[in-house]
Parts: C-alpha cells; sequence; structure tokens
C-alpha cells in the first residue's frame, strides 16, 4: 500500500523560490551599492578619467593623494576651501548638540515617565502635538530670535537649542523609562535614595541603549543638517561640512569631480563607520520609532 | 512640606529644560508665526500688521501656485515609488533568506548619506556628458535604435537629460529618494517580525497561497506600520528642500524643482518678506493636517490594530 503524504509547503521557500529571491535581492543590492562604489572609484581616478566617455569603471592606478589634495582645493569663487576648519565646526557642532541632548531629554523624559506632578499629562500632550508642526512654520521667528540676540553667524543657534529638549526624543526615552520595573525605583526610595539618586544610579544605567540611540539620531541630525547653518552662517571659516560641499560645485563648470567625490567620501564615511560599530541600536532604534507611532 | 509637594517641585526642576525649550523654541515662534503672517515684517524693522493681505497676495502669486503644484506632484510621484520599493524589499528580506543581515545592510547603508553629499553625489552620476547613468543607459539605446532600423522604424531614442529637462528632473529626484527609502524598509521589517507565526500556520492549514498570505495576513497585520510611514513620508516629502535646493539652483530647468519649502525659504532669506514666508509656512501647516487627517480617516476601516 503505497501512500503518498502530501508535505505541508511551509518554512519558508521551496529550492527553486529561494534560488529567485536570491536572484532579486542580488540584483537590488548591485543597484543600491552602485552609487557608493561609483563614488569610491571617482574618488581614486585622476582627472582625464573622469571625463572619458564610455566611463572607465575602476582607474588603473589608484590615486589616493586625491584625499589630501581636496583639502587643499582653489575654488574659482571662493577661493581656498578649508575642508579641515569645515570638519572640526561640524564635529564641535556634533559634540555640543549630542550631549546636550543626552542629558537635558534623559532628565525631562525621566519627570514624564516615574514621577507625579500637576500638568504633567497637559505638557506630555502639548509636546506630541508639536511634533507634527513642520520646521518652516517656525523658522522665521526662530531666526528673529537669534538675531535680536546678535547670535547670528555663530554656533549657538545650531547647539544651544539641543540643550532644553527635543519633543521627539522625549517621547522615546519617556516610553523606554517606563519598562524599567517601578518597584526599583521604590526599593532605592525605601533605602533613603533621592529622586536624583534614583535617576542617576538607577535609571541611567539600565537606559544605556535607548540614550544611545538619541545619542546616535542626534549625531546624525547635525552631521546632515543643511537648513540650519545655511540660515545662520555666512561666514565661510564657520561653514560646516555640508555648506562646504556645495561651495566645490557652485562655480560654473569644471567641477573637480575627483577631488569632490573625494570629499563626499570623507563627509559620509564617518556616518558610515559609527553604524557599522552601532549597528544594532541603530537598527532597533529606527525599529522602534516606527512601532511606538 | 508633604512628600507629594516635595516631589512636585524635584519633577519641576527635572523638567525645566523643557519648560524653557518648549516655550521658547516651540510655542513662542509658533504664536510669533501666526502674527508675523498677517505682517509686512523683514527682520530689519518691527512688523506692521497688514491683515489678510499675505494671504490673499499668495492666491494671485504664480509662483507659490507653481512651488505648491511642482511640490505636490513630486509627493504623488515619490511617496508611493519609496513605499512600494521599501515595502518589497523588507518583505524579501522577511521571507528567512540566507545572508539577511547582509542584505539589510546593503538596502539601509544609502540613508545614511547626508543629503548634501547625497545632492552632490547624484549630480555626478546624472551628469549630462560623462554621467555615469547615460553612460550606461545610452549605448542600450543606440543598440535599440540600431535594432528598429533594421525593422526600417525610424527612432532616435537617447538617454534622458535628467538635470536639464523639465520632464526628467523631478523623476531624477525620485530615483534618489528610492535610493535612500531603507529607513522606512527597516521600520517595515521590524513591523513584518511582529507578525505572529502562528498566523502564518493558520492560513498555511487553510491551503493559502503566497498571494492570500499576502493579501489576508501580511497587509492587514502591518497597515498600522504602513499609515505611519505614508504620514511621516506626507510630512518630509511636502518639506523636501536640501537636495534640490543643492542640485537644481533656483528650481531649474525651468523651474520644475522649485519646490515649496525653497519658494518659502527664498522669500524669507532672499527677499526678507518674512512675513510672506509665514503665511506660506502656515499654509503648507494646514496641507499637512488635512492630508494627514485624509490619511486617517481613509485608513480607519483598513488598518488594522492588534489587541495588545
Amino acid at each position: 500500500m503505497a501512500l503518498t503524504v502530501e508535505r505541508p509547503k511551509s518554512r519558508g521557500l521551496g529550492q527553486r523560490n529561494a534560488w529567485l529571491m536570491h536572484l532579486a535581492l542580488m540584483a537590488a543590492s548591485v543597484l543600491f551599492i552602485f552609487p557608493l562604489v561609483w563614488l569610491i572609484m571617482t574618488s581614486l581616478k585622476p582627472v582625464e578619467d573622469t571625463m572619458k566617455v564610455p566611463p572607465v569603471w575602476i582607474p588603473k592606478v589608484f590615486h589616493f593623494e586625491n584625499y589630501p589634495q581636496a583639502f587643499v582645493y582653489q575654488s574659482d569663487q571662493l577661493g581656498y576651501i578649508p575642508f579641515l576648519v569645515y570638519a572640526r565646526n561640524t564635529l564641535v557642532l556634533a559634540i555640543l548638540t549630542v550631549s546636550g541632548a543626552v542629558a537635558s531629554n534623559a532628565l525631562v523624559a525621566y519627570a514624564f515617565a516615574r514621577m507625579r506632578w500637576k500638568g504633567r499629562d497637559f505638557l506630555f500632550a502639548a509636546t506630541l502635538a508639536t511634533m507634527m508642526v513642520p520646521f518652516p512654520v517656525l523658522m522665521v521667528p526662530t531666526y528673529a530670535l537669534f538675531k535680536a540676540l546678535h547670535w547670528t553667524d555663530t554656533f549657538r543657534p545650531l547647539w544651544v537649542p539641543a540643550w532644553f529638549g527635543n519633543a521627539f526624543s522625549i517621547f522615546l526615552l519617556r516610553q523606554f523609562f517606563r519598562t524599567i520595573p517601578f518597584e526599583l525605583s521604590e526599593a532605592a526610595r525605601i533605602d533613603g535614595c533621592s529622586e536624583w539618586g534614583i535617576f542617576r544610579h538607577v535609571i541611567l544605567p539600565l537606559s544605556k541603549p535607548a540614550l544611545a540611540v538619541i545619542a546616535l539620531f542626534t549625531f546624525m541630525g547635525t552631521w546632515n543638517d543643511f537648513m540650519g547653518p545655511l540660515i545662520y552662517l555666512t561666514r565661510q571659516e564657520l561653514f560646516t561640512l555640508g555648506l562646504g560641499l556645495q561651495a566645490y560645485q557652485t562655480q560654473h563648470g569644471g567641477t573637480p569631480w575627483h577631488l569632490l567625490m573625494a570629499a563626499t567620501t570623507m563627509v559620509i564615511a564617518p556616518v558610515l563607520i559609527l553604524f557599522f560599530f552601532t549597528q544594532k541600536q541603530f537598527i532597533q532604534g529606527i525599529a522602534v520609532t516606527g512601532l511606538k507611532g | 512640606m508633604t512628600a507629594r509637594r516635595k516631589e512636585a517641585w524635584t519633577a519641576l526642576l527635572f523638567v525645566s529644560p523643557w519648560i524653557v525649550g518648549f516655550s521658547t523654541f516651540l510655542l513662542y515662534p509658533l504664536l510669533a508665526s501666526v502674527y508675523y503672517s498677517f505682517c509686512d515684517y523683514s527682520v530689519l524693522h518691527s512688523p506692521v500688521w497688514v491683515g489678510t493681505a499675505n494671504y490673499t497676495t499668495l492666491y494671485h502669486d504664480e509662483v507659490f501656485w507653481k512651488t505648491l503644484g511642482n511640490t505636490l506632484i513630486y509627493t504623488l510621484m515619490a511617496l508611493p515609488m519609496s513605499m512600494i520599493v521599501a515595502l518589497s524589499l523588507a518583505m524579501m528580506l522577511n521571507a528567512k533568506v540566507r545572508g539577511m543581515t547582509i542584505y539589510r545592510t546593503i538596502f539601509f547603508v544609502p540613508s545614511l548619506v547626508p543629503a548634501a553629499s547625497l545632492a552632490i553625489l547624484w549630480l555626478w552620476i546624472f551628469n549630462g556628458q560623462q554621467g555615469v547613468v547615460n553612460g550606461v543607459l545610452q549605448p542600450l539605446l543606440d543598440a535599440t535604435n540600431g535594432l528598429l532600423h533594421l525593422l526600417h522604424i525610424p527612432a532616435a531614442l537617447s538617454a534622458p537629460q535628467w538635470l536639464s529637462s523639465p520632464v526628467w528632473s523631478k523623476p531624477a529626484l525620485v530615483l534618489m529618494g528610492v535610493w535612500g527609502s531603507g529607513n522606512a524598509m527597516l521600520i517595515y521589517l521590524a513591523g513584518l517580525q511582529d507578525v505572529p507565526q502562528a498566523l502564518y500556520e493558520a492560513a498555511d492549514l487553510d491551503g493559502a497561497g503566497w498571494w492570500a498570505k499576502t493579501w489576508h495576513v501580511t497587509l492587514p497585520m502591518l497597515s498600522p506600520v504602513i499609515l505611519f510611514n505614508l504620514i511621516m513620508g506626507i510630512i518630509g516629502t511636502l518639506q523636501v528642500f536640501t537636495v534640490p535646493y543643492i542640485m537644481f539652483p533656483g528650481g531649474s530647468p525651468e523651474r520644475s524643482t522649485y519646490f515649496y519649502t525653497m519658494y518659502l525659504y527664498d522669500n524669507a532669506f532672499v527677499y526678507l518678506k518674512m512675513g510672506y514666508a509665514c503665511a506660506m509656512g502656515w499654509i503648507m501647516f494646514l496641507i499637512i493636517l488635512v492630508l494627514t487627517l485624509v490619511a486617517l480617516r481613509m485608513s480607519e476601516r483598513r488598518v488594522y490594530y492588534g489587541g495588545s
């Protein structure tokens, strides 16, 4: 008696479908990775190779000297482009905003998540409501405010606000703080711990992953910000990398693409390096933003 | 002092940075922006009340309508494209293929590229003479032309002028948006991994195929995440600024890439018509609000919120 049992097609994909899936994923991967490969290849080419049609895919010799040359490039319009100064400016801003964001948002989120006070729910609702306001609405009065303080053409408009909390970060941290068992706070309180002591010695040590996410997002926000520096900075020695990159390009014709691509690579590289070292926090952080919505 | 009152005072101390920040950098600008939108204001002198003049001028401002149209068209092109690509990639990654983490990294990394660098990089990729996209496309099109000639069909297909043709400038930006959709992909992927395996097993028992499972299990379970990405996408795409600002100075070619926020920025900081810019800001806010409400309303019956 031959009994044929039809095997249920469970456990994902059949052999043939798995191959098709890999093929599709590989094709998509090539398309997604290509622009970055092209960026790096161009940055290593001699200038003649950037002008050839059909394109030179891989230069015969890698011209690593393009990288130091991008530091000392003279543009027709702006003269010497101090790339290292831009890099330093951006880094200083990033350090100031990241430290401010971690410190202020942790404090504020703690009060929202784990303390009782009048007006808490109202202020939290107001905080959430303003998250939807687009920046262009606030742009002009904020500029006028900083102008009145004589803060334009300084870094202050770009980092001082970070020390006073951010709606999105407060929300994210509050959600995290609420997942920490309240019994821990009670136990500490019975042991005579002050509210600050609980915050400092119980909550903060347990919240390192969430604080890392805030630090990462703030760093990315500052590193990527273009509009802020564009509005507030007019003196070239204060420019950030984003504004600086634009300076290579605005001259008419004759853009030194190999040097510009070297400079662009150096702007992108820190972000990518940071990502590869903190992948777990990064991916979890982004996943959380979607699921809490 | 009771313990309760002491806690309230301590809390106030903890929350004080945000009370200052909220009122200085959100509440005050919000209220001032309403006021300025009814004023003639250039930051150089104090605002002068002009009633609804800014809004009526906007109504008759051709450039305003042009930039609003550009922005809505671009959103209609870019948002569905990026959402579909992000969702498809996430669903492929969720099929438990080997090397999933590597693929995930590859699809995600482009979304990390800072906007200014993104603009510069794609200026080079789309470049008219030496751009690599057309460097690949043109030989393919030439071959097609040759083939069509053999069939006695006169054809002269040429590669798109991504940066200098008003027809192709927006699609160029859409392609770049799709390239950077890895962020949304990660959010979808997290949502997909939260779908209970039991639902698929139940569907298997009912003999459901891949399509049926996608349609009746995956998409309904994922609908809150899709809605979230849709609303975030609407808010973000309507405010598009940095990439076109760098790639297409002045919204060239033929103002086809002159977007709403670019015109708002120009009004505020180039023409110093700051009251006018505030009025534009509020109209944008209203548009975002209306679209968000429409999205929420239309999704009411289609979005499934699980029991948790």
